[in-house]
């Protein structure tokens, strides 16, 4: 059998430094702040979303809200696949779901994910929203970009494009979750 | 999940606590949104079957259906084919060629879903058969005691009423007892099965024991069940001895009840229209859980079929 090589990409620093250069790419679209708000994707995405938010409210002192979408009911590969998101065998079902605790009606969102891959992910999240209401503009950062992309979508804010192939994976790893911060290449060998 | 839901053994303790996770986290914020309905089933043909009247049951499977986006058909005995005196098997037939992906199934005869899933290509749900089972109804339970009190495991249920006829109280002694809860039955002998000690329950003849538990289970006495024997001396003796008001609980416990309650008979009305019951939020989870039901018998009938054809890599989308 091959193995797998894992080589870390983005470190720690760079990729801290990454973050503050995406908030500060934000807020210089010369955009309503009190109209901000941002989105994350569940799980890594919504941890970006409070990082983001969190530098930005340093950087103006204005409150930004921040919301989390779960997007595991808007899906298109429901059928096909099967839940990615649901783990059965866990004892305790991590507890999700959508929490967006301001109306979005008229808002500028700022939808977040850390890897942008097919675009699929982002279709489905742009679905969920419009659930919620109808906000004025939806904006994509993500924090890598690795190509590959099965839809029309463009993020707006890129923290770096990794171009990979197919049988590589990307894996963002944010302290919340994993313990510390670093972006990482995995390739079969 | 396995391939239907027929029985509540059909669940193990890790199809419970990740059934009711995504009915907390997916289903009951859903139905606090402006816009009640996810794509999630989009294209699905769900249909309901039912042999016996029901208000909750149908009308919270019908809206479950329609707010995954699942096309929803519901067929009542009375007004469909059956009532020209088509056999269950010949309705199943029929039904299945319009290539459905789930029938929901209740019938008045014990092991009736069951027999239609040995007929149809669709996932099969039980929603009460007869003096059978009823697991959805046991999961909205367990959901509501959730709700209510956090950690089940050690929690003391008392289950009072028509045990015998009751599919519900025959789910939930074992759905109960899989959550780690303590269960009691409190019934006149006439209203208990044979060998109801069996069941793994504490058996009782009187409401003192009520004085022991948290819960008070109340079940609905089916008097269209009692036709041609007396299970209980007499209604009135039974309502002197058994029927549950406020005066029998004390600070903090709480009331369920399966619906539709009989007031005066098993429920003093008082107590049906106080807040010590939770019979509506039992109605509220009834509505999510059974969205996960719906939603996670197809999830992982799908998850199953890709396991079994072969590898694939899985590259997150």
């Amino acid at each position: 059998m091959s193995g797998v090589s894992v080589k870390t990409v983005v470190p720690a620093d760079q990729l801290g430094r990454t973050i503050v250069r995406i908030a500060h790419e934000i807020l210089e679209r010369d955009q309503d702040i009190s109209q901000l708000a941002v989105v994350g994707i569940y799980t890594r995405g919504a941890h970006l979303a409070r990082r983001l938010a969190g530098l930005m409210e340093e950087f103006t002192g204005r409150d930004i809200p921040v919301g989390e979408l779960d997007i595991s009911l808007y899906r298109d590969d429901v059928a096909a696949r099967g839940s990615l998101t649901i783990r059965p065998k866990l004892p305790h079902p991590e507890l999700r779901g959508t929490h967006l605790p301001f109306g979005i009606d008229g808002k500028t969102i700022v939808l977040v994910d850390d890897v942008l891959f097919t675009g699929r992910t982002i279709r489905a999240a742009i679905d969920a929203l419009f659930d919620y209401g109808r906000p004025a503009r939806i904006q994509l950062a993500v924090l890598v970009d690795r190509g590959h992309r099965e839809l029309p979508i463009r993020p707006d804010y890129v923290g770096k494009n990794l171009p990979t192939s197919q049988e590589e994976r990307i894996n963002v790893r944010l302290s919340e979750v994993d313990g510390e911060d670093e972006i990482v290449l995995e390739a079969v060998e | 999940m396995n391939r239907h839901l027929l029985s509540i053994n059909d669940l193990s303790r890790a199809d419970f606590d990740s059934l009711l996770a995504t009915a907390e986290k997916d289903f009951l914020e859903l139905s606090q949104r402006d816009i009640k309905k996810v794509p999630t089933l989009r294209g699905r043909t769900i249909i309901d079957l039912f042999y016996e009247k029901s208000t909750r049951t149908s009308t919270s499977f019908e809206l479950a259906g329609k707010r995954l986006s699942a096309d929803v058909i519901n067929v009542k005995a009375d007004s469909s084919s059956a009532g020209k005196g088509e056999s269950l098997k010949d309705t199943v037939l029929t039904l299945n060629a319009y290539r459905p992906d789930i029938i929901v199934a209740r019938h008045p005869h014990v092991g009736a879903p069951a027999f239609m899933a040995a007929h149809t290509a669709a996932h099969v749900i039980n929603a009460g058969d007869g003096m059978g089972e009823h697991p959805t109804q046991c999961l909205l339970d367990v959901f509501s005691l959730k709700q209510a009190y956090g950690d089940l495991r050690g929690l003391r249920v008392a289950i009072v009423g028509d045990i015998l006829h009751s599919r519900v109280a025959r789910s939930n002694i074992a759905g109960f007892q899989k959550m780690g809860m303590q269960v009691a039955l409190v019934a006149p002998p006439g209203l208990l099965p044979r060998r109801a000690e069996a069941l793994g329950a504490a058996i009782f003849h009187s409401l003192d024991e009520l004085a022991n538990v948290e819960v008070v289970y109340l079940l609905r006495m089916q008097k269209e069940r009692h036709e041609g024997a007396n299970f209980v001396p007499s209604l009135r003796e039974y309502i002197s001895h058994f029927c549950v008001g406020r005066r029998h609980l004390r600070e903090g416990q709480r009331v369920l009840h399966p619906g539709p309650v009989n007031r005066g008979v098993e429920i003093e009305n008082e107590l049906a229209d106080s807040s010590e019951n939770l019979i509506l939020q039992q109605v509220e989870a009834g509505l999510a859980v059974r969205m996960a039901v719906l939603y996670r018998i197809i999830i992982d009938s799908a998850a199953v079929a890709k396991e079994t054809s072969g590898p694939r890599l899985t590259t997150r989308v």
